[in-house]
């Protein structure tokens, strides 16, 4: 007789606030009036986040290992689990907007409907809305917060799955420019399908090595057995398939082109969210399974992280698209936090780990930002994301302009901005570390970054506006929420972070 | 240095920095309500701050000078990180607030004549006041990351208003040439704050200063290196100068209040707040001493050849913020005649151009000086006030630069060993070709026969210009006998550099003055010879020596960045593509362009194929696998 594994509720209800949102989600999209189908499903997905939210703060301090020693509820799952249940019920603000297109919503009605057909064309101008994207973008929600929690190899396959399915479908959800979503979300589906088969095969060969999926009972079996050629490829396998998920050059292929054609909201919920929930789930297996074998995979480690800097700093050069230039960005951004992931000692302690998790906030807040005020920005086809198009684009809408100038700003890194305040942590932790190269060589890296960033600043500012150029919308409520709350964070984390850098020091410590 | 919490009228003087911050804020948030009133509360916030200073530092002067500090608030704070934000009101910042704020509302008011007619004032004064509270930070803070945040924030301010008329190619070329090799020495600044950290956990100049002794003297010349690096990109040195000159696109009040006075010597101020980290490290202290040497005499050099008015005074400031490193780089015995020399230079910079600018309103923005000439009536407040800027620049015995350039050629003489001697030479060489090139600019624009365009009919500027020139000339005068004689500032600054030892001096202070009143005086003749007694051709004769065309072409200062930035970066394009032997253009941002050439063609690989990603990833695992497996095999 198989015995049920204790549950500890209480530690879980996060994971079950979001999760129970979800399923209720699928309920009302099955059972619920037509008409007032909008309202409930964003009202739904909002309830679960922020109940998601409020639980795991309520969680601080907690440190236990459940659900038979699959789930770990400790200070970085908890830290992160808020921070993706709070960016992702921002992200969800964005989805619900209804003011900006005048075909109501960023997404599509009916995806099957082949692009260009009379059923098509009717639907451009029909009143009916998608809602689907609410209980998909929860689903992957909750499987981003149990990837941060999965204290053992396969429930972080299956969170991996959980997370990146919906992802997948709702990339190929845009209203405008079908074709080029519907080509990244079958690129997304195919890279990602192909990273997941890496991932699980790196879980099987690491089975192999040590007789365990546990974290723990690997840790126990590297400290013992050493290494073997099994584990070490296994380690390699499961890093390839997670730096993937975090757009790591030289894995980032697919970044620019989903980035790119996503509908806009998503993309500022993939960009910030799978972000958070991938690199926590890279911290916890460098650091909780093969922490005591540092030593492989630290030069591993370092050298991704000096290539994805460089490679996402010196193409973002050339980019005349903002969002694929954001994407770029992205790429150079995950090779700023390995240099935190490389800051952490090997017991789990060490500064890089508070760093590396006050960098995903800061990063998370900007980049849905930066993202938001993307949508704003429209000619007759949609978001006019032509760098060309938004010149002068501080005469025709200052307030936007200024916006955008702060997000930019940040993500360069400029003082008194929460990108400074994150950089600083991270390169701080790495020197403490003695990898001192790796930051000469991200200081670098950031400087050619910032290039990019003013250039986009001095061409809103210093420009003249084009004679057909783009208009700035006005906002709807959501989204004047989601901006409000991200330029407050970027703003207050950038001149008094202490209060955010101490609690997620004091939330720096993983269960064994 | 023990230091006291601020208590009255100090504790208050975090407003020096919000004043023109407010200012700023409300002009750029506030939109074109403020148009009509925004100069004029643009002007009032700086002077507001100038006497807000003036009382701090009065203050400070009753308490002996004990250095005062001021917490505001805490930046960073956890277990192991801690960053507070602080203002240190001491000595030495105190001259710094004085000339800032003083020589800021001078500039201030002059520009609301200068600006007048100009579409986009309110901006400009955004600007100014931006600027002004951003280098208050700068010399205000009490950690290097304060000072970090400032220094970007100038930088930013000076990178708006040397672009501020964007629509003229060269400015806009200017502004990112600027742009780029102040990044160049900002990474040193940022690299140096960082291994503060690593080796001594702090970044308070109470924190380094007190612990730095006890470090590796290796780590010491390293951070000593860094910074300079850092000061030499502010402060247009060698081999960061190049900048400097270009940045005269700016609007002259930008040229004289950021270029000439403030901004450029944060530098100086750098170096010399950083003396402690100096002491430790001879090394670092004698780069010091050479990257001085060097650009003082580049500069000289260049600024014999050059036509455009703001082009020599921009080689002058380039000359004598080289003597003030001299200075600073010869150690406890330099500091205060460098900073001496610092606010002296503040004052007759300033006031040659505003005169330049005078000179330029009247002449329909005109800066070619062959096309100047007989100005010396036209325009009597401007001639006079300038003509006494420039006697003081050239030394002119008894105004300012005679006693402050002197104390500096003296202090280098007193090092007493041949290296000495050798700079002391060059400093007294430069002071000739100083008079040398000052000389034929005042031949050139006032005297002789007027060469003016046509249309051209020039005439005294409104008294809201002029007035601040009175003053700075006034200023230009007085400041070295004041800071030398009446009032020395080397008492005021023994709380900061504590009381040097009397020096044995080598050389006769007497001799030397005469020495150079000499060199000084040969270098006037000789641009009379030269310049004054023939006619001056209206356009540039081509047929000239060697040495003129180098120094016309600064000294080939753009060949050698393009050699060493751009050049190397098409190598390193090439080297990434091999096929691709074609040239990357773009003279000026070289680095710039070269990443931009590797970018495009790196981005090549972004094909859009799903198999090529795939194969990319497949290719990236097979190394990843690769690299685990040699590490552990290894």
């Amino acid at each position: 007789m198989i015995e049920a594994p204790d549950l500890s509720l209480a530690a879980l209800a996060p994971l079950l606030f979001v999760f129970g949102a979800a399923c209720l989600g699928v309920l009302v999209e099955a059972f619920g009036p037509r008409e007032r189908r909008h309202a409930v499903q964003v009202t739904l997905a909002l309830v679960g986040t922020l109940g998601g939210l409020v639980t795991s703060l309520l969680l601080a301090g907690e440190r236990e290992v459940t659900a038979a020693g699959a789930l770990a509820v400790d200070g970085p799952a908890v830290f992160l689990q808020a921070t993706i249940t709070g960016l992702g019920a921002l992200a969800i603000l964005l989805f619900a907007e209804r003011s900006l297109d005048p075909a109501r919503s960023a997404f599509v009605a009916a995806a099957a409907v082949p692009v260009g057909s009379p059923r098509d064309r009717e639907l451009m101008t029909a009143p009916r809305v998608q809602t689907e994207v609410y209980p998909l973008a929860t689903f992957a929600i909750g499987g981003m917060m149990l990837f941060v929690a999965a204290n053992d190899l396969l429930i972080m396959f299956v969170a991996l799955e959980v997370l990146s399915l919906p992802l997948y479908l709702i990339s190929g959800l845009a209203r405008r420019r079908r074709l080029l979503s519907q080509e990244a979300a079958v690129k997304y589906f195919l890279l990602g399908a192909f990273a997941s088969a890496f991932f699980l095969y790196g879980l099987a060969l690491v089975y192999g090595a040590t007789g365990s999926i546990g974290l723990a009972d690997i840790r126990a079996a590297t400290t013992e057995s050493g290494s073997d050629v099994l584990l070490v490829l296994g380690l390699a396998l499961l890093i390839v398939g997670l730096m993937f998920k975090a757009s790591v050059a030289p894995f980032h292929a697919w970044t620019p082109d989903v980035y790119q054609g996503a509908p806009t909201p998503v993309t500022a919920f993939m960009a910030a969210c799978t972000k958070v929930a991938a690199f926590g789930a890279i911290l916890r297996l460098l650091y909780v399974a093969f922490g005591t074998s540092e030593w492989t995979w630290r030069p591993l480690v370092y050298g991704i992280a000096i290539i994805s800097m460089v490679v996402g700093a010196v193409l973002a050069l050339t980019q005349t698209d903002l969002k694929r230039m954001l994407a770029y960005s992205s790429i150079a951004h995950a090779g700023f936090l390995l240099t935190g992931v490389i800051g952490l000692s090997p017991d789990g302690g060490g500064s890089g780990l508070a760093a590396t998790m006050f960098y995903l906030l800061a990063y998370g807040l900007t980049t849905v930002g930066a993202f938001a005020v993307l949508t704003l920005v429209r000619d007759g086809d949609g978001e006019a994301s032509h760098l060309s198009q938004w010149a002068g684009l501080a005469r025709r809408s200052p307030l936007t302009a200024a916006v955008m100038a702060l997000f930019l700003l940040a993500l360069a890194g400029i003082p008194l901005t929460s990108g400074f305040t994150g950089k600083f942590a991270v390169f701080r932790a790495a020197i403490e570390d003695g990898a001192w190269p790796l930051v000469v060589v991200a200081v670098l890296a950031s400087a050619v970054a910032a290039f990019f960033y003013l250039r986009v600043i001095v061409l809103m500012y210093f420009s003249e506006p084009a004679e057909d150029g783009p208009t700035v919308a006005v906002p709807g409520l959501p989204t004047t929420i989601v901006l409000a709350v991200t330029v407050t964070a970027t703003l207050v984390l950038g001149i008094a972070p202490g209060a955010v850098l101490d609690i997620a020091e004091q939330a720096a410590i993983f269960v064994g | 240095m023990d230091t006291v919490a601020a208590d009255g009228l100090l504790a208050w003087s975090w407003l020096l920095i919000a004043l023109p911050l407010a200012g700023a804020a409300v002009l750029l948030l506030g939109g074109r309500r403020t148009d009509r009133w925004g100069h004029l509360l643009g002007t009032g916030t700086v002077v507001t701050a100038f006497v807000l200073g003036l009382l701090c530092t009065l203050q400070l002067a009753d308490a002996g000078g004990r250095p005062v500090s001021v917490e505001l608030w805490t930046f960073i704070e956890t277990g192991s990180l801690d960053v507070p934000v602080g203002l240190l009101f001491d000595p030495l910042s105190a001259v710094f607030v004085l000339l800032i704020t003083g020589v800021g509302a001078l500039i201030h008011i002059y520009s609301i004549g200068y600006m007048a007619h100009d579409p986009r004032r309110r901006r400009f004064f955004a600007y100014l006041n931006l600027f002004v509270a951003a280098m208050l930070l700068l010399v205000l803070g009490d950690n290097f990351v304060v000072l970090y945040v400032g220094w970007e924030g100038v930088g930013l301010a000076s990178y708006l208003l040397i672009a501020f008329w964007h629509e003229r190619p060269a400015a806009a070329t200017a502004a990112k040439k600027a742009f780029i090799m102040n990044r160049v020495g900002d990474v040193g600044l940022a690299l140096a704050i960082f291994l503060m950290f690593a080796q001594l956990g702090t970044v308070t100049y109470d924190g380094v200063f007190g612990s730095v002794g006890a470090l590796a003297g290796g780590t010491v010349t390293a951070i000593g290196l860094l910074l300079l690096l850092g000061a030499c990109g502010k402060s247009g040195q060698f081999p960061l100068q190049a900048w400097l000159p270009d940045a005269m696109e700016g609007p002259t009040p930008v040229s004289a209040l950021i270029h000439a006075a403030t901004m450029v010597t944060a530098g100086v101020y750098l170096i010399a707040r950083s003396a402690p980290i100096y002491d430790e490290t001879p090394t670092a202290r004698a780069v010091v001493l050479a990257v001085g040497a060097i650009t003082l005499l580049i500069g000289a050099i260049v600024g014999c050849a050059q036509d455009d008015i703001k082009k020599v005074l921009a080689y002058s400031t380039v000359s004598q913020i080289g003597y003030m490193f001299l200075a600073v780089g010869l150690g406890p015995a330099g500091y205060v005649a460098g900073l001496a020399h610092l606010l002296t230079h503040g004052f007759f910079k300033a006031g040659l151009f505003l005169g330049a600018g005078s000179v330029m309103h009247a002449m329909n923005d005109a800066v070619d000086m062959r096309r100047f000439g007989g100005l010396a009536s036209r325009m009597r407040i401007t001639f006079v006030t300038f003509g006494l800027g420039y006697l003081a620049l050239i030394g002119f015995p008894f105004l300012s630069g005679f006693y402050t350039k002197d104390a500096i050629i003296e202090a280098a003489f007193d090092r007493g060993d041949g290296w000495g001697y050798v700079l002391g030479g060059v400093a007294i060489l430069a002071a000739g070709l100083t008079a040398f090139y000052m000389t034929r600019l005042m031949l050139m624009t006032f005297f002789g026969r007027p060469r003016w365009d046509e249309g051209v009919h020039p005439h005294e500027s409104p008294s809201v210009m002029t007035a601040p020139m009175v003053l700075l000339a006034l200023g230009s005068v007085l400041a070295g006998y004041l800071l030398v004689v009446a009032f020395p500032l080397e008492e005021w600054l023994v709380p900061v550099f504590g009381r040097p030892e009397a020096a044995e001096h080598v050389v006769a202070p007497l001799v030397v003055s005469a020495l150079v009143t000499v060199v000084m005086l040969l270098g006037v003749a000789s641009a009379w010879m030269f310049v004054g007694r023939r006619e001056v051709p209206v356009t540039a004769p081509a047929r000239v020596s060697p040495v003129v065309l180098a120094a016309r072409r600064a000294l080939y200062a753009d060949t050698v960045n393009e050699s060493l930035f751009m050049r190397p970066g098409q190598w390193l394009t090439r080297a990434l593509v091999f096929l691709d032997n074609r040239g990357v253009d773009g003279a000026v941002n070289g680095l710039a362009a070269a990443l931009g050439g590797s970018s495009s063609r790196l981005g090549r690989t972004q094909t859009g194929f799903v198999r090529s990603y795939a194969l990319g990833m497949l290719g990236g695992a097979v190394v990843v696998a690769g690299a685990l497996l040699a590490v552990t095999a290894g």
